[in-house]
This record gives structure tokens, C-alpha cells and sequence, in this order.
């Protein structure tokens, strides 16, 4: 079979906001780079971000400082967040930001102007000392449209190559285990072909469909994670998964923690304000998994609203009707439409629900990707870089602050750009692949156009996000997850004979359906081992059976090796550049 | 009287000769779901029912089609919004070329977006932080910088039908404006000098199709309107 291939310098794989600011870094350095996009830029799930990019820009705050930032960033990530790389993130960030401005991006503003600054959840001034600070730069709760339509402009005005509705299917490797590529799927009309690189970035965001019930978009089943993976590369702190407070009760559809930080608070169904009780200074705003916690509390003790009581609300109608419309239009519309209530005049129904991955592909700073060697020391692998939230930094450690993703998204999309543009200055020059290594690559698009039957694609996929809700949820305990990590391995044998009737060429969504879902295998396996090898409670992972905190043994990043379906451990980076390190403390709000 | 009579555009290019239309009977369970629940109910019958879509909410602009008529975003149309006598039509985006069942080539309303330069444009030395705007001076986005590029209106526009190579559309025209509203924005001038021709702005014969459909509240026909404005003022 002859195949056609095509060849660049830099291959992006992803146009949300960190695939679209790396593009941006390539395209002015005059490189032979293109994004490679499943979906038309602009539908990327950027594009439903609401509440705001955090960034000490000194706005609301003129004596606003990035150290503060860095210091509730490594706090909120209960103290594995690499210090060297949110010390990078918080003092790089206003100039992201500030670029952001001036390409376009339609920031609400200050009288005086400026930038307006919303308070968002974990947020403090002076290091924890000084009260809430007012930190998440906004434009009304439509944050993550304006910058993903902003970013995209500014690669229209700069020219960049773009291969929209492009599937990437899996990663070409070389005999010496470099990434030279990938192997990929033009979606109108089916044909397949071998993209060449000397640097391939996975850009490809998050995988909350894993989870039956998800604040993400349908499209964000891990791609970038399954292909990484299957190249036998691994993961880190994939049991750390964020569920987002406000997601509205049945629908999954986020509502943003701006209406909290706008000061609308949660209520049980005796009307009470139950954060008060769990979270004394910093209330509805404390840590997401401090605040998602404390409502699941709510409900198992019994004060859960509606008729199942499964449930509690988040009341804005004092905020009023100016309020809402200036600040929190867009939250209108989805309380409209998803949840039939007027947040003016009723509490929306909101649960704890899957928001956001923390884990994913180990980097550095420069978006390179890292493995272990043989003696545990980290090992860049050649060709292969990642950035946004299908890479791992780290800067959220366990839990991610709100705001913080699209900040991660522009400061290290720029920086990959940056270092890619650097290294291909210095010259790349890695061995090509050969046919056998272009055929592996191929293997998986083949056996599902070969299948003849077997399972459907649709009810596999039911089943696994049942199993990771299941057992993989707020609270875990070693029995639940036992089980489900059987399930799943059960599950992959299914799936590997699963069936996919539709082997048409134009525009199949049922074969993209079908890669997908390996994908979300993939990353449900890495979770579920993971989530039962870390045997304490930190951040998002909490476990009934091991409740505490244990910085003895867990002060350190998971590392899940997929051949051996192993869980190691790294080192967190405690040696910031510029400030003392921030030493790990009881976390509390 | 819970099962829904949907009858969709079928259309593969590689099998069929011509477009058909074909019936499904959809159990909905009573339920108020979206139209795109629909999809995904139909789509587990026959696999080889093709849409777009991404984020189910409104804001990504996958799903623009024509339901019963009108057009509008499948993830957040209710049933109870659009079906009427049980029976729900689905058919594509109509005036663009159909790839494959309910999705068409969007690239001509592409190129009619990127014609209007779609960024900002400042000639001012860049400070070393924002460029400060006055809230006043921000609030003549709204309503204009919320396009999502789905279409809906650009398809359900005869003057767009007509002359979709020349005339720029509606949401081009919407995006222009919010370029020539934004008080950080040099190229005034410019903008306008590449829209005086006959066609790209002044084929819109003021029909309102575009505003009636917008699924996100807005109104091309008025910034088409501040635009022609403009233009007049700019050429007197
Ligand atoms: C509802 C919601 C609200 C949020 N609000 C905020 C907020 O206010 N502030 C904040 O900081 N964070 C927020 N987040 C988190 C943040 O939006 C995301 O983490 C972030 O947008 C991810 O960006 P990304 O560039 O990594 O990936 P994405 O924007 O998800 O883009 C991924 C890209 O990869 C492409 N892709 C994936 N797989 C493939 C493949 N196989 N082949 C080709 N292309 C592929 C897709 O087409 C897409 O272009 C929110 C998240 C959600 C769910
Ligand atoms: S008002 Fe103008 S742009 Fe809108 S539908 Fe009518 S002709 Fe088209
Ligand atoms: S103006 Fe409205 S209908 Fe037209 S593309 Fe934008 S969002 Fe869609
Ligand atoms: S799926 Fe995004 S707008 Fe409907």
C-alpha cells in the first residue's frame, strides 16, 4: 500500500489554546510547522473556559506579586507541584497575558481601564496572610472563547498552516525510540498518511470522558495520552483528577466558580451556608477539592437537596439581575438551558463532577517530554513534546486552581514554541523510520478497518465511563477500586475485538469514535492503577482507607509505566530559581 | 406518545447518487431532550449517521443545522422548542455543499471570515502592560465578539446564497464590526476601503433571516447597518 506523507519541521497535534499559542511561537519563526486539528480550531474545548486566566498582572491589586500566586498555586497543589515550574509559570504569566491583550482578547475592565480581576477559589494575598486576593483576569464568563477566537486570529494573521478536521492516530517512532511523527487521518475524505517531524508536540487537552458524567466536551477522550502510551512512554499523578463543585446536577454542564468569586455560595437543603463549617476564612472559595469534598459530605449525611436529595444549590439571585448579565451572561444561558432555573430567581442544582485532568505527559518547563531510565533518572525523549493539560509540568500537583489552566496553556504553549524554534535553529537530525516502524504505528487503524464483528463502540464506552464513576469518584477506597481495575482489564479484552461496521472513507465519525475509545482505555487503565498504588489522601485523591496525608512516602509524582502497568515514583522540584521554597504545611482554608 | 418521527438528510458520497431522506422512529422516554440527544440516539441505531459536534453547550459552534425549517444548534434546541405535530425534520446548513449527511463545507464561510481580517490591528507602540480600554469603550463588543462561526446565519441568508463568493455575510460582517468597534483598533480606515464594493457589504437587503436565527442573541443585521454608516460617512 503506497501512502502519501507530508513533512515539517514541527507538528502541532491540537488547536486549543496551548496548541494554537505554540503555533503561534513557530509560525513567526518562519519554520515549516502546521496544527493538526481533529476539530476546526475555534471548537477545542478552550473555547468553553468561563471564568478567567489568574496571573498576578497587579490590576485589582496594584501590589499584586507573582510570588503570592506561586505560593497558592504550590499550596493548592497540596506541595507536588514542581516549584521550579510554577515559579515560571507566575512570574512569566503577565507578559502572556498582557500579549493576550495585545492581540485582541476582549478583557472585561476596571474603570481605570485596566484588566478586570474576579476572585476565584484559592486565592490569598501576602502568602496565605493577607485575606482573598482578586487574581482570575476575565472577559464576563466567555474567558476561554475570547482567547481560543484570539489566538486563532493571530494565526490567521501570521500565516499558519492549519490541518483542520485531521485525526492523529498514533506516534511514529524511529529504532532508537525517538518520535519522528505520526500517523494520521484526513477526516472528509479518509485518507491516512505518515506525517513526517523532527518535533511533535501533543497538544491534544484533557480526557474527562472518561467519566460518565463530565463538564468536558464530547471531543476530549485523551488522544495525545493513548497515543503516548501505546508508543510505551509513561504517565505521571494520573490518579489525580479534579472535580469541578458546580457542575449543574444531571447534565454535567459546568457553571464557573466566578459566580462564587462574584459572591454567590452553596447551600444544603436546610438553606444553610455548609462551607462556613468546613472552610472557616475562605468558605465557598477554598480548594475546588476542599469545596467538592465538603458537598459530598453534605449529601451522605442527608442534607443533599431535591427529591433524591443527591444534590445541593448554589444561589446567586442576591447578586442581582445587572450582576449577572455584566459578569455572568453566559452562566444565564447554560442555568437556562440545562437546568431550567433562573439563577436571578432560583438556586441552580449543581454536584461535584470530572473538570479536569492533573496529570498527564512528564515535562519540563521547555514542553519536552520525559521517561525514566533505567536507574529512575529522568530521560528526555527525543522528538516528543507536550504542553496544556495533556501535559504534566507540573504546576497543579494534585489540584488545580481555578484559572491556572489557561494561564498553563499560553506561558508553556509559548515556551515549547520558543525551545522547538531554538533546537531546530541548532539542527535536528534523528534516523527515519522504517516501514516496520510506520506499520506498528498503523496496527490499531488496521484491526478496527479489519474487524468483522464483535461489540459496539457506543455501549463499550457506557460501560467504562460506569466503571471510573463508579469506582474512581470523590472519595476511593481500595476494595471499589480493586474491582474496578478487574473491570477494566476485562474491558480492554472486549475492546480489542470490539467491532466498527461503518469502514466508509467521507468524513467517518464512527471510526474517529472507535480510535477514541482506545484512547479513553488507555487513560481510564492509567488512572485506576495509579489511583490504587497511591496509598494516601492528597489533593483531589482521597481515600476513605488512607485519609491522611503522607509526605514520608507520597511527597512525590506517580509514574504509571503502561508495558508493565507499574506505578513508580519521581521527585518533586523543590528548588525554585528565584524565591526559598515554599516547604510543605498542613493544608487548610 | 413518546416516540419521535425523525426524518433526516442522508447523503454519502461514496454510495449514494443522490440525497434521500430517511425516517427513524425515536423512543424519547417522555423527555425534553436537546435535538443533539436525538443524534446520539439515532447514531446507536445506524453508525453511519454523520454530525458534527464538540462541546454540547452552546459555545463551540459544531452543530449549527436546519431543524423543522429554522436553524439553529442542535446541543442546546429542546425538542419542546422545535418539534411540532411529534415529527422532526433534520437537515444540513442549507446553501453549503454537504460532504456527507448533516455536515457541510463550511469553507467558503471560512474564507469570508479570514477576508475581513479578522484580528486587531495597531500600529501604536505596544505598552509594557494592557493597553488600557474604558468600560464605556468595552462595552461596544458585546454583542459582537460572542460569534461562534456556526453558521447559522451566513446559511439562512439569500443574499449569502446568491453570492457567497462576494458578499462577505453575516457573521463575516458581524466580526468586521466588532474589528471597527474596538477602541484599540488602527485599521478603520482600511477596513472600510476594502468593503466599498458593491457587493461584500451592501447586498444585505436588510431580510433579518441571520438575526431571528442566531443562537447566541446577536444581531449582524444591525453591525451591517453601523457598517454601511460608515461607509457613507466615510465617503462623504
Ligand atoms: C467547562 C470548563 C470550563 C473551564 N474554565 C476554565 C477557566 O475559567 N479557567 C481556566 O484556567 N481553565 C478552565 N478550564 C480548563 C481549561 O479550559 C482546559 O484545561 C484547557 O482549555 C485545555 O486546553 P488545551 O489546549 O490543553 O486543550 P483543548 O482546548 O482541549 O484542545 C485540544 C485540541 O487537541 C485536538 N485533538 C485532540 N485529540 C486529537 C487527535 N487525536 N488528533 C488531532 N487533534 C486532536 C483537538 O481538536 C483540540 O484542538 C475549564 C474547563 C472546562 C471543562
Ligand atoms: S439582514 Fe442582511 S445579512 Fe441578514 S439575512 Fe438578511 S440579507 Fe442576510
Ligand atoms: S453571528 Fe450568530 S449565527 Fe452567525 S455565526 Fe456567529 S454565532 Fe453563529
Ligand atoms: S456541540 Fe458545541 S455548539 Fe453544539
Amino acid at each position: 500500500m503506497s501512502m502519501r506523507s507530508l513533512t515539517f519541521d514541527a507538528i502541532i497535534i491540537g488547536g486549543g489554546g496551548s496548541g494554537l499559542r505554540a503555533a503561534l511561537e513557530l509560525a513567526k519563526s518562519g519554520k515549516k510547522t502546521a496544527v493538526l486539528s481533529k476539530v476546526f480550531p475555534t471548537r477545542s474545548h478552550t473555547v468553553s473556559a468561563q471564568g478567567g486566566i489568574t496571573c498576578a498582572i497587579a490590576s485589582a491589586d496594584p501590589n499584586d506579586d507573582w510570588r503570592w500566586h506561586m505560593y497558592d498555586t504550590v499550596k493548592g497543589g497540596d506541595y507536588i507541584t514542581d516549584q521550579d515550574a510554577a515559579e515560571y509559570m507566575c512570574s512569566e504569566g503577565p507578559k502572556s497575558v498582557f500579549e493576550l491583550e495585545h492581540m485582541g482578547l476582549p478583557f472585561s475592565r476596571f474603570d481605570n481601564g485596566r484588566i478586570y480581576q474576579r476572585p476565584f477559589g484559592g486565592q490569598s494575598k501576602d502568602f496565605g496572610k493577607g485575606g482573598q486576593a482578586a487574581r482570575t483576569c476575565a472577559a464576563a464568563d466567555r474567558t476561554g472563547h475570547a482567547l481560543l477566537h484570539t489566538l486563532y486570529q493571530n494565526n490567521l494573521k501570521n500565516n499558519t498552516t492549519f490541518l483542520n478536521e485531521w485525526y492523529a492516530v498514533d506516534l511514529v517512532k524511529n529504532a532508537n525510540n525517538d518520535v519522528v511523527g505520526c500517523i494520521a487521518m484526513c477526516i472528509e475524505t479518509g485518507e491516512v498518511v505518515h506525517v513526517k517531524s523532527k518535533a511533535t508536540v501533543l497538544a491534544t487537552g484533557g480526557a474527562g470522558r472518561i467519566y460518565a458524567s463530565t463538564t468536558n466536551a464530547l471531543i476530549n477522550t485523551g488522544d495525545g495520552i493513548g497515543m503516548a502510551l501505546r508508543a510505551g512512554f509513561p504517565m505521571q499523578d494520573m490518579e489525580m483528577w479534579q472535580f469541578h463543585p458546580t457542575g449543574i446536577y444531571g447534565a454535567g454542564v459546568l457553571v464557573t466558580e466566578g459566580c462564587r468569586g462574584e459572591g454567590g455560595y452553596l447551600v444544603n437543603k436546610d438553606g444553610e451556608r455548609f462551607m462556613e463549617r468546613y472552610a472557616p476564612n475562605a468558605k465557598d472559595l477554598a480548594g475546588r477539592d476542599v469545596v467538592a469534598r465538603s458537598m459530598v459530605m453534605e449529601i451522605l449525611e442527608g442534607r443533599g437537596c431535591g427529591e433524591k436529595g443527591d444534590h445541593v444549590y448554589l444561589k446567586l439571585d442576591h447578586l442581582g439581575e445587572e450582576v449577572l448579565g455584566k459578569r455572568l451572561p453566559g452562566i444565564v444561558e447554560l442555568s437556562k438551558t440545562f437546568a431550567a432555573a433562573d439563577p436571578a430567581k432560583e438556586p441552580i442544582p449543581v454536584v461535584p463532577t470530572c473538570h479536569y485532568m492533573m496529570g498527564g505527559i512528564p515535562t519540563n518547563v521547555h514542553g519536552q517530554a520525559i521517561m525514566q531510565d533505567a536507574d529512575g533518572k529522568d530521560q528526555i525523549i527525543n522528538g516528543l513534546f507536550a504542553c496544556g493539560e495533556a501535559a504534566c509540568v507540573s504546576v497543579h500537583g494534585a489540584n488545580r486552581l481555578g484559572g491556572n489552566s489557561l494561564l498553563d496553556l499560553v506561558v508553556f504553549g509559548r515556551a515549547a514554541g520558543m525551545y522547538i524554534e531554538g533546537a531546530l535553529n541548532e539542527g535536528i537530525d534523528y534516523l527515519d523510520a522504517s516501514q516496520s516502524d510506520i506499520d506498528s504505528a498503523l496496527a490499531r487503524m488496521n484491526r478496527w478497518n479489519e474487524s468483522g464483528n464483535g461489540e459496539s463502540i457506543p455501549a463499550l464506552r457506557a460501560e467504562l465511563q460506569d466503571i471510573m464513576q463508579t469506582s474512581f469518584g470523590v472519595f476511593r477506597q481500595e476494595d471499589h477500586m480493586q474491582e474496578g481495575v478487574k473491570k477494566l482489564a476485562d474491558l480492554r479484552g472486549r475492546i480489542a475485538e470490539a467491532h466498527l461496521p461503518d469502514k466508509s472513507n467521507a468524513f467517518n465519525t464512527a471510526r474517529v469514535e472507535a480510535l477514541e475509545l482506545d484512547n479513553l482505555m488507555e487513560v481510564a487503565e492509567a488512572t485506576a492503577i495509579s489511583a490504587l498504588e497511591r496509598k494516601e489522601s492528597r489533593g483531589a485523591h482521597s481515600r476513605y482507607d488512607y485519609p491522611d496525608r503522607d509526605d514520608a512516602n507520597w511527597l512525590k509524582h506517580s509514574i504509571y509505566f503502561p508495558l508493565e502497568k507499574r506505578l513508580g515514583k519521581r521527585d518533586v522540584n523543590f528548588k525554585p530559581k528565584t524565591v526559598d521554597t515554599f516547604e510543605p504545611k498542613v493544608r487548610t482554608y | 406518545m413518546s416516540t419521535l418521527q425523525v426524518s433526516l438528510y442522508r447523503y454519502n458520497p461514496e454510495t449514494d447518487s443522490a440525497p434521500y431522506m430517511q425516517e427513524f422512529q425515536i423512543d424519547t422516554q417522555g423527555r425534553d431532550l436537546m435535538v443533539l440527544n436525538v443524534l446520539e440516539l439515532i447514531k446507536e441505531q445506524d453508525s453511519t449517521m454523520v454530525y458534527r459536534r464538540s462541546c454540547r453547550e452552546g459555545v463551540c459552534g459544531s452543530d449549527g443545522m436546519n431543524m423543522n425549517g429554522k436553524n439553529g444548534l442542535a446541543c442546546v434546541t429542546p425538542l419542546s422548542d422545535v418539534v411540532r405535530n411529534n415529527k422532526l425534520v433534520l437537515r444540513p446548513l442549507p446553501g453549503l455543499p454537504v460532504i456527507r449527511d448533516l455536515v457541510v463545507d463550511m469553507g467558503i464561510f471560512y474564507r469570508q471570515y479570514e477576508r475581513i481580517q479578522p484580528y486587531l490591528q495597531n500600529d501604536d507602540p505596544t505598552p509594557a502592560i494592557e493597553r488600557l480600554q474604558s468600560p464605556e469603550d468595552r462595552d461596544k463588543l458585546d454583542g459582537l465578539y460572542e460569534c461562534i462561526l456556526c453558521a447559522c446565519c451566513s446559511s439562512s441568508c439569500p443574499s449569502f446564497w446568491w453570492n457567497p463568493d462576494k458578499f462577505v455575510g453575516p457573521a463575516g460582517l458581524l466580526q468586521s464590526y466588532r474589528f471597527l468597534a474596538d477602541s484599540r483598533d488602527t485599521a478603520t480606515r482600511d477596513r472600510l476601503a476594502d468593503l466599498e464594493d458593491p457587493f461584500s457589504v451592501f447586498r444585505c437587503r436588510g431580510i433579518m433571516n441571520c438575526v431571528s436565527v442566531c443562537p447566541k442573541g446577536l444581531n449582524p443585521t444591525r453591525a451591517i447597518g453601523k457598517i454601511r454608516e460608515m461607509l457613507l460617512t466615510n465617503a462623504t
